[in-house]
């Protein structure tokens, strides 16, 4: 207690070079708990919207099924029946068929998936409920970035071709009926969505499916000739990702970390060696040469709590204006293909806050104390002629 | 030496290592000090007056012998040990008068009962007697830079006065002060002496200190040349103070 109080009037006393100090830790301070908390943010963001657009509560899949090759989808279907099919009554399991199509739009060329869905469906939030047939045409659904890669809008029809289970190619013509946003990208580029029977009857694969997503209230069982994959697997991309921004940045606040250590460090050089008489004084006043050590040490490392004090300043007033508005993301960020929305909250959860904190004052620690080792071999005549090497 | 003694140097010497062989600072030193006195150490610079006050305040060993400063060996003590030796029973005074900067006059006269257990209210009356003592306590609240060099002298009096100890090692006190300061602050010191029966041992040359000794000890080349009692009535001790 005594060393902190001493500490504490000292590294006032010090002025301007503290503050300097103080300023840089502080920075480096705010600066990983923001990029901490907006990486958090996203990744909570992301993950929610992942899941309830594309993943759901798992997802039950044909055991030919592979996500990463469209031609698995010849083979990867099976019909819905004993206990799967009671699910899907019960609205705890929605059926998707998908097949490989291609569509032309305008006369050009693309390839898409064309996902059948039940229009009364409510385990995912892609507004399937547009899909409820009127008026005879084949209705589909598509999102944005679809539509302004196709350039289609409501209303537009399109040719579309596909396999049936024989191998067959046949083809029809849908419209659009409606065009919906997600900050998924995967459910949207080069997806088109049409209702789940007629999907099943233009293939003649009656009652089928490729997938079976879960709801939030399934507790996972087994289902006979299902492969049931959960969350983790199926964000394993997402987590990828944020874990690759992760360490990227990571680097970069490392490095700001080190500028604000280094700083320390180098006060406390020079405080050991500017400071001898003064250390000579505290020994000839009765400390031991441990206890002067703990002072020095207490006083490099409270430049720690003090830019904890500033960057909460300045800080806080800052990520609660941030976290009112959000981050606007460039539209760039889509290309990566993973879940990302216009505005980014920031989240500052208390595992990271009190990480970090501890990484500040753990690290300013340390850097606080090596140098104050010379002061145990210190003879405290010498110290207190204030001549040493 | 109307006490018992306080401090015992027996047949010490200290020796410093130099780049080729060592250099004998002091040489075979006997002395004995007793409670209440006011001794001088005097003698040319590089005699071994600082040496001997530093093995004295238990800063530094002796090479050879022993110095026993109130029972214990100095040679003996662990770090921990002499720390609490120099905290409760010797006061340092320093030529350059080494006050803290950055506290204020109070916390400096203080520091040392921090080390110590007493209360707050225990430490401020002491530190305001202390203060009382050297006639500063109207610059409680001043921080070194504010105060004149003798002013500052009086504040590490008070420094090391205000934990009441034994002994009081005072190195060239007066040797950055004037002449009318130099008697201040050597009068206040004299007058602590009489009161608290402390015993001060100081290292100077100068000629105005000298005036006040009861004992005089001449060091030459580390060794004492001359150890001389003052008569009572030739100290200016009798100056009403
Ligand atoms: N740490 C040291 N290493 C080597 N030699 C030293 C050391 N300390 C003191 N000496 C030498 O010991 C001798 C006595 O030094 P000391 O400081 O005791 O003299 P002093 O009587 O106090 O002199 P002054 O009046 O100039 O203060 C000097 O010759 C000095 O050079
Ligand atoms: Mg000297």
């Amino acid at each position: 207690m005594l060393a902190f109080k001493l500490a504490f009037k000292n590294l006032i006393g010090a002025g301007l070079r503290t503050w300097l100090n103080v300023s840089v830790l502080s920075f480096a301070f705010v600066v990983i708990v923001f990029y901490n908390g907006m990486l958090d943010g996203w990744n909570r963001q992301g993950r929610s919207d992942t899941v309830a657009w594309e993943t759901g509560n798992g997802q039950y899949w044909h055991p030919l099924y592979d996500r990463y090759d469209p031609f698995s989808l010849q083979d990867a279907h099976a019909t819905v029946t004993g206990e799967a099919a009671k699910l899907v009554k019960e609205n705890q399991l929605l059926p998707m068929l998908i097949t490989q199509a291609t569509a032309y739009p305008q006369g050009r060329l693309l390839n898409v998936m064309l996902k059948g869905i039940d229009p009364n469906q409510e385990i995912l939030s892609i507004p399937s409920a547009s899909l409820k047939p009127q008026n005879g045409e084949i209705p589909a659904l598509i999102g944005k970035r679809m539509a302004e890669s196709a350039h289609l809008k409501k209303g537009d029809h399109v040719l579309v071709r596909w396999r049936d289970v024989n191998g067959t190619f046949d083809a029809r013509e849908v419209q659009v009926v409606d065009i919906f946003k997600s900050n998924v990208p995967t459910v949207d580029v080069s997806q088109v969505y049409i209702p789940l029977s007629i999907l099943q009857e233009m293939t003649g694969m009656k009652d089928e499916a490729t997938l079976l997503v879960a709801s939030a209230t399934l507790s996972s069982t087994q289902i006979k000739g299902w492969t049931f994959k959960d969350t983790k697997f199926l964000l394993k991309d997402f987590d990828e990702m944020i874990n690759a921004k992760k360490g990227g940045s990571r680097i970069l606040y490392l490095l700001l970390l080190t500028l604000a250590l280094l700083a320390i460090f180098d006060t406390q050089v020079l405080s050991v060696f500017r400071r001898q008489k003064e250390i000579g004084t505290y020994i000839a006043l009765g400390m031991t040469r441990l206890q002067v050590i703990r002072l020095f040490t207490v006083e490099g490392s409270m430049h720690s709590l003090l830019a904890l004090i500033l960057g909460s300043l300045y800080g806080i007033p800052l990520m609660l204006f941030i976290n009112k508005y959000g981050i606007p993301m460039p539209k760039s960020a889509d290309q990566a293909g993973v879940a990302i929305s216009e505005r980014i909250f920031p989240f500052y959860s208390l595992g990271m806050l009190v990480s970090t904190i501890l990484l500040v004052v753990i690290s300013a620690t340390i850097v606080s104390y090596f140098p104050t080792r010379r002061i145990s071999k210190m003879r405290p005549t010498d110290a207190l002629k204030g001549k040493m090497q | 030496m109307q006490n018992s003694d306080i401090i015992k140097i027996e047949n010490l010497t200290k020796r410093f290592h130099m780049g080729e062989g060592d250099f004998t600072a002091l040489r075979n030193i006997n002395l004995a000090f007793g409670k209440g006195e006011f001794t001088g150490l005097v003698g040319p610079s590089g005699s071994g007056k600082t040496t001997l006050l530093n093995i004295i305040g238990s800063l530094d060993n002796p090479t050879e012998g022993k110095a026993i400063v109130l029972g214990n060996s100095v040679s003996e003590l662990t770090h921990k040990q002499s720390a609490v030796l120099r905290n409760f029973h010797i006061g340092f005074i320093f030529q350059t008068y080494n006050l803290l900067s950055v506290y204020t006059v109070f916390d400096n006269v203080e520091f040392a009962l921090l080390l110590q257990k007493h209360t707050v209210t225990e430490r401020q009356k002491m530190v305001m007697e202390a203060l009382d003592w050297v006639g500063l306590a109207d610059k409680a609240k001043s921080k070194p830079a504010q105060l004149s060099g003798g002013e500052c002298q009086r504040v590490s009096i008070a420094r090391a006065m205000v934990k009441r100890p034994e002994i009081v090692l005072a190195d060239e006190p007066s040797a950055n002060l004037d002449a009318a300061n130099s008697h201040h602050i050597i009068q206040t010191m004299k007058k602590l002496n009489r009161e608290l029966n402390t015993t001060f041992i100081f290292a100077t040359h100068d000629e105005k200190v000298m005036l006040y000794l009861d004992r005089i000890i001449h060091l030459k080349d580390g060794m004492v040349e001359k150890d001389e009692l003052v008569p009572e009535s030739k100290t200016k001790s009798h100056v009403s103070l």
